[in-house]
């Protein structure tokens, strides 16, 4: 069993699978996290692969302060994505609503609303910054993630 | 055939214990190939095995039990069809019976329709779509594939496949060929003819509502289906006649494996076509390259 326990956690490592989530950024994240697919940082080789559907997904990276028309959107997408998952918030907004904290539209934190595993903060953060986030998600769904 | 025979075909080569390693290769030629035309580094040679393992070992989400057991279903039949139509590939003359021609074709269409009732039945809005398109477009492939083989089924005078890869004559191969190789993108929907799957327009098509080991063999099945197609070409394109066994496994292999380059090279090079476009083409072009390959089979001397 010990055999096939480490190579669940070595294929959860190798190949993580991500669904891109806008619950009401400003589009300065979502610009900074689409690089990380480009030539440049090219996270494909570690295995990364950026789905469509979040019944794929294995880590959810959400953007945005979490608006009131989102919020349900945000909810019911977390509940879609099946265990074992990994919650990353990227950017200030869903960290802690950065500029738009005390709007009445907004309904953000985002740990209000879903779990959070990994924050990477920046308005917006370095693609950098961002890869490094998603390292530390990875390691937490090898771990198990959460169910 | 004897059994001995037909289970080492299904179960050793051209079947399971060669065809799972080989469709994880493909599946990751592919996607190698389009990230270096595109400047990146892309994945490593593990990445298919890698995540199928994963996708196992992901909790199936809860659903109600008909669908669960379709959706689970659906795709078993899809990788088993594939495991058959692979065994039957006549890479060794003499093997096959009489009318494995019409049993190969049979089994090849059954992932294609597998696909499209997965879609209805995952009840997504993208699965409905990408079923449709599926439906839609193996309509319109299915007439220069079929034309080709009754071509060259004509041509040998057999529904028999390996009398028909060692007899069948050249002029009615060369456009057979060039209509079954048209047809291979759209059957491994893979860009110019990625019109079903269509990522960024409608997720993952048919699957988009699978998760877990579902779509795991889902992945499997269209790996498997590289196999079998790429094969099915290869032996038709390089009958080998009277040579050791390893011969003919090495040029099997290796025609596929080029195959597989073409195709993936012609995918990262070229977009993503519309459905009528792609349907058009096959309808036109595809046609008239099949039906080239009808009449000279059929006024042969």
């Amino acid at each position: 069993m010990r055999i096939i326990d480490s190579l669940v956690r070595t294929s959860r490592r190798r190949s993580p699978w991500l669904f891109h989530l806008n619950a009401g950024s400003c589009n300065g994240c979502d610009i900074e996290f689409v690089t990380c697919l480009t030539p440049r940082y090219d996270v494909e080789q570690l295995g990364i692969r950026l789905e469509g559907s979040p019944r794929h997904a294995d880590i959810i990276v959400v953007s945005g302060p979490v608006t009131r028309t989102t919020r349900a959107a945000v909810e019911t997408l977390y509940a879609q994505v099946p265990d074992p998952k990994v919650v990353v918030a990227l950017g200030s907004c869903p960290a802690s609503c950065n500029v738009f904290a005390g709007s009445p539209t907004v309904e953000g934190p985002l740990d209000r609303i879903i779990p959070v595993d990994v924050y990477v903060p920046g308005c917006p953060p370095r693609p950098d910054a961002i890869v490094a986030g998603i390292a530390d998600a990875i390691a937490i769904l090898a771990g198990g993630g959460r169910t | 055939m004897t059994l001995g025979r037909a289970l080492l075909q299904l179960l050793v080569f051209p079947g399971l214990l060669y065809a799972v390693p080989v469709a994880w290769l493909m599946l990751w030629m592919e996607r190698k190939l389009t990230a270096r035309l595109q400047g990146r580094i892309g994945p490593p040679f593990y990445q298919p095995f890698f995540d199928f393992v994963k996708l196992l070992a992901k909790r199936p989400l809860p659903r109600p039990p008909l669908q669960a057991l379709a959706m689970s279903a659906l795709p078993v039949l899809a990788v088993a069809s594939t495991l058959g139509a692979l065994a039957l590939l006549p890479v060794f003359p003499r093997g096959g019976f009489g009318g494995d021609l019409v049993l190969l074709v049979a089994l090849l269409e059954i992932p294609p329709l597998c696909a499209v009732l997965a879609g209805f039945v995952s009840q997504s809005l993208y699965g409905e779509l990408g079923a449709t398109r599926e439906a839609v477009l193996s309509i319109a492939y299915s007439l220069p594939f079929l034309a080709a083989l009754v071509a060259l089924a004509a041509a040998a005078d057999s529904l028999s496949l390996s009398v028909i890869s060692q007899q069948a004559m050249w002029q009615v191969r060369v456009p057979a060929l060039l209509a079954l190789a048209l047809c291979l993108p759209v059957k491994l929907r893979v860009n110019p003819f990625s019109v079903a799957n269509a990522e960024q327009e409608i997720y993952a098509g048919a699957t988009t509502e699978f998760e877990g080991p579902r779509l795991a063999l889902w992945e499997l099945a269209h790996g498997l289906e590289w196999v079998a197609l790429t094969g099915l070409w290869a032996v038709l394109a390089f009958p080998v006649a009277g040579a050791a066994w390893p011969l003919h496994v090495a040029v099997f292999v290796l025609i596929s494996l080029a195959l597989v380059l073409v195709v993936a090279v012609a995918a990262a090079a070229t977009a993503r076509l519309k459905l009528a476009q792609a349907a058009r083409i096959y309808w036109q072009w595809g046609f008239a390259v099949g039906l080239v390959a009808l009449v000279v089979a059929m006024v042969k001397p």
